[in-house]
């Protein structure tokens, strides 16, 4: 299959595409097995009373989540999301438009929890509850990245993300999950990472990156692991330890943590900061997942907690782990679950911290120095990655998500150009890959999700030179190097923010 | 006879309007959201959600920046009904304050921008083909309800003139339980009913947006997650568990 698969045409002037109904009904990524779906304690199989377990779900999670409550009722159809999915644009399939995307869900909730539906389905469209309406489900709530672009435009916020996080959940409940997602999610359970690598593999790793560095730079910066009264626990995302080119980023955390004395430790029990029980929407699983890091924390008795280079990680760590965890500041201070861990951390840092918070505000201290020259070879643009630009913040002002990292590129290279603001900042276009897709089963959906990311890269390649797009999310580098090449581009375009650091920082004599 | 049907029927729609919409108003205010999910950048304290809520309700931001034209009819269309909304005062107050019958020939332009602002979108809904797409019959018939109901007010105006005095007189009848007789009018008849339907309505449809957008997680958090600990109560019994056994274990 994924030889004939080819990257749609670019579109001359970036109108709204015509509707292809039924263009990606076939696109259905792999069905987890009951394997995969045991560990998690889902169901092995669709249970035989899928239809009244499906239904019973969706009323407790509508009990549970404002979100979906409110979003359910509240849209008015009026389209203004209908043309800002990537997926869409990209497909043109009507069912990747965000509203119609929520309406597969809607219309069922409708004819079962609200009047009108129950009455007269057909004049609000609710619909029966039947497989094929749940295939249809499983099939378009895994064509959505949860970027929550759609979000943005909804003049009642509605967010798509919610609803297909709800859907995924549902579907999980009644045993029909995504081997990807849920396989991963087995790992992380079972080796303490997304990509299953074990302890004793990532000291090897680790040692293994010493040398090389020790080799390219002459210096020995560290990269300690399971230290014990370490000042910053690093928690960064399971690809920074091996997968090109998250690798180079890696290695600027650990010389910008070298070249400010911090001492530090990446954790084997907490080697993930990826935590992909946000995207099948399951609570218990983005908790337990994000307990690893909590007790990372209490067991080696860190002051501070930073995470690396990772978009929906990142959105979980700002924003749910405080309330997953306690890892934040702010508890009742009767809150002995969170006081515990809180009273722990150091307050005068921000708990948890964005790796490019921590750079930035070196580089503001002057604690950092660069030979910019070193990037010169590079003309950089950033794309900014949904679940930053979105779903968290950086800095002490709103908007921080976005300047931090620009910031740090133009202190440590001197080519910066930016792609048009349509398509940066909080309406930027997802990589394509996002939200539990980045799975080869799904290579057509995400080629042409890539689209208008694209699009518009083109653009500042044939306009500026940019041979260089600088991003913080390591799904968006697996993505883009995976499916750059398709649309003609270098793989080796596509790079961190602390690999532009990592080629320019002074380490010894700074 | 009319009139005790009209007068049965207001009651009535009033009432289950009333009580409809303080239920649903109950339903989001229990329901509680368990995670801080504001579409960021998000104001950081609560004094910046009331100004980007204002902004929302008030003028539209976010369907601003969506789509131009979606914008200006659904703006048309919303600032007209609340002008006509105030107008239609005069009917609920006697003696009627002096800004509402300062405003008296506003309000009546407005119905026809009224009219203007709902033909734009209805054709949008007809004519563009995603639109029409996700429309459902119940999204065209709102928009005729609404359009009739402007429509037969201006009929009232401009042609077929009522007698306003008796009509506000059978208002003002309902609201004090001192019952007047309805003015013998089709256009009126009309006008009156299809209101009636409109209340009857808005608790079930999705013209719940109105009190909903208030209760929008993404809109109306404060982004401070780091700062303040954020917990239902039904996340919060997980806590007492401490650090659990760690079930699954790891390989170190
Ligand atoms: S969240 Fe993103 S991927 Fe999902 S429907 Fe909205 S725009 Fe599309
Ligand atoms: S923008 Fe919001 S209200 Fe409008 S169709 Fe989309 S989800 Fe519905």
């Amino acid at each position: 299959m994924s030889a004939t698969i080819t990257a749609p045409a670019y579109r001359i002037i970036p109108i709204i595409p015509a509707l292809k109904p039924g263009a990606m009904e076939d696109s259905k990524s792999f069905v987890a097995n009951d394997k995969i779906q045991e560990a998690l304690g889902f169901p092995g199989q669709l249970v035989d009373d899928w239809h009244d377990r499906a239904l019973a779900r969706m009323g407790e999670l509508l009990g549970k989540y404002r979100s979906l409550k409110v979003f359910l009722d509240a849209c008015v159809h009026c389209g203004a999301c209908s043309d800002k999915c990537h997926y869409f644009i990209g497909t043109q399939d009507p069912k990747n438009m965000p509203v119609a995307r929520q309406d597969l869900l809607r219309s069922v909730y409708r004819r079962y929890f609200t009047l009108p539906g129950k009455f007269f389905p057909k004049l609000v469209g609710a619909r029966d509850l039947t497989r094929e309406v749940l295939d249809e489900w499983y099939t378009y709530f895994y064509q959505c990245s949860e970027c929550r672009r759609c979000s943005v435009f909804c003049p009642y916020g509605i967010d798509t993300a919610e609803v297909t996080m709800a859907a995924r959940e549902i579907l999980d409940s009644v045993g029909y999950g995504q081997k990807y997602s849920n396989e991963i999610i087995g790992k992380v359970h079972r080796v303490g990472n997304n990509l299953g690598l074990p302890g004793p593999a990532l000291l090897d790793t680790l040692e293994g990156l010493e040398e090389d560095v020790k080799e390219a730079t002459g210096i020995d910066v560290r990269f300690p692991l399971d230290v014990k009264g370490a000042e910053v626990l690093l928690v960064t995302p399971s690809a920074d330890f091996f997968a090109e080119p998250h690798i180079d980023s890696l290695i600027g955390y650990a010389k910008v943590f070298h070249a400010t004395g911090t001492s530090w430790t990446l954790s084997s029990k907490a080697s993930e900061a990826g935590n992909f029980g946000m995207f099948i929407g399951n609570y218990d699983q983005l908790r337990k997942i994000a307990m690893r890091i909590r007790e990372a924390a209490l067991e080696l008795g860190v002051k501070r907690i930073v995470v690396g280079e990772c978009g929906h990680a990142w959105r979980v760590a700002y924003s749910f782990w405080n309330t997953l965890t306690g890892v934040g500041d702010g508890a009742d201070a009767n809150d002995k679950f969170a006081m515990m861990l809180q009273k722990q951390l150091d307050h005068r840092y921000k708990q948890p911290l964005h790796i490019c918070e921590f750079t930035w505000d070196m580089i503001e201290q002057g604690a950092l120095s660069f030979d910019k020259e070193a990037n010169d070879k590079h003309i950089i643009t950033f794309h900014d990655s949904c679940n930053v630009a979105r779903g968290s913040r950086m800095g002490d002002y709103p908007g921080g998500q976005f300047e931090i990292p620009r910031n740090i590129i133009k202190a440590v290279a001197n080519n910066y150009v930016e792609m048009p603001l349509s398509t940066t900042r909080e309406q930027t276009f997802c990589c394509g890959g996002g939200g539990g897709l980045l799975t080869d089963d799904l290579l057509d959906l995400r080629v042409k999700g890539a689209l208008p990311r694209m699009e518009v890269l083109q653009q500042v390649v044939d306009e500026h030179g940019v041979n260089f797009m600088a991003t913080i999310c390591a799904i968006c580098k697996a993505q883009f190097t995976k499916i750059m090449p398709i649309y003609g581009f270098d793989r080796r375009m596509i790079g961190g923010v602390h690999q532009l650091v990592s080629n320019a920082i002074r380490l010894g004599n700074k | 006879m009319i009139g005790t049907l009209f007068t049965i029927l207001f009651y009535l729609a009033t009432l289950l309007f009333v009580v409809g919409l303080l239920y649903r108003i109950g339903v989001y205010s229990r329901t509680p959201a368990p995670l801080k999910i504001p579409t960021t950048p998000a104001p950081i304290n609560t004094g910046g959600v009331v100004l980007r809520m204002t902004r929302e309700v008030l003028f539209f931001e976010s369907l601003f920046k969506a789509n131009l034209w979606t914008w200006g009819m659904g703006w048309l269309f919303h600032a007209s009904l609340v002008l006509v909304l105030l107008r239609h005062l005069r009917y609920f107050t006697e003696p009627v304050w002096a800004w509402v019958a300062f405003i008296q020939p506003f309000g009546v332009y407005a119905g026809i921008t009224m009219l203007l602002g709902l033909a734009g979108l209805w054709a949008r809904r007809l004519f563009v083909e995603r639109i029409r797409y996700i429309s459902t019959p119940s999204d065209h018939l709102l928009l005729v309800l609404f359009m009739a109901i402007a429509a037969s007010g201006l009929l009232m105006k401009f042609v077929a003139h009522t007698d306003v005095i008796s009509v506000k007189g059978f208002i003002l009848g309902l609201m004090y339980f001192n019952w007047q007789p309805l003015p013998a009018h089709p256009g009126l008849y009309v006008h009156l009913l299809l209101v009636a339907v409109l209340l009857l309505i808005f608790p079930i449809s999705k013209l719940l947006h109105a009190p909903g957008v208030f209760f929008s997680p993404s809109r109306n958090q404060a982004d401070n997650p780091r700062e303040k600990r954020h917990i239902a109560a039904w996340a919060k019994q997980l806590d007492s568990g401490q650090i659990e056994p760690n079930d699954m274990g790891n390989a170190k």
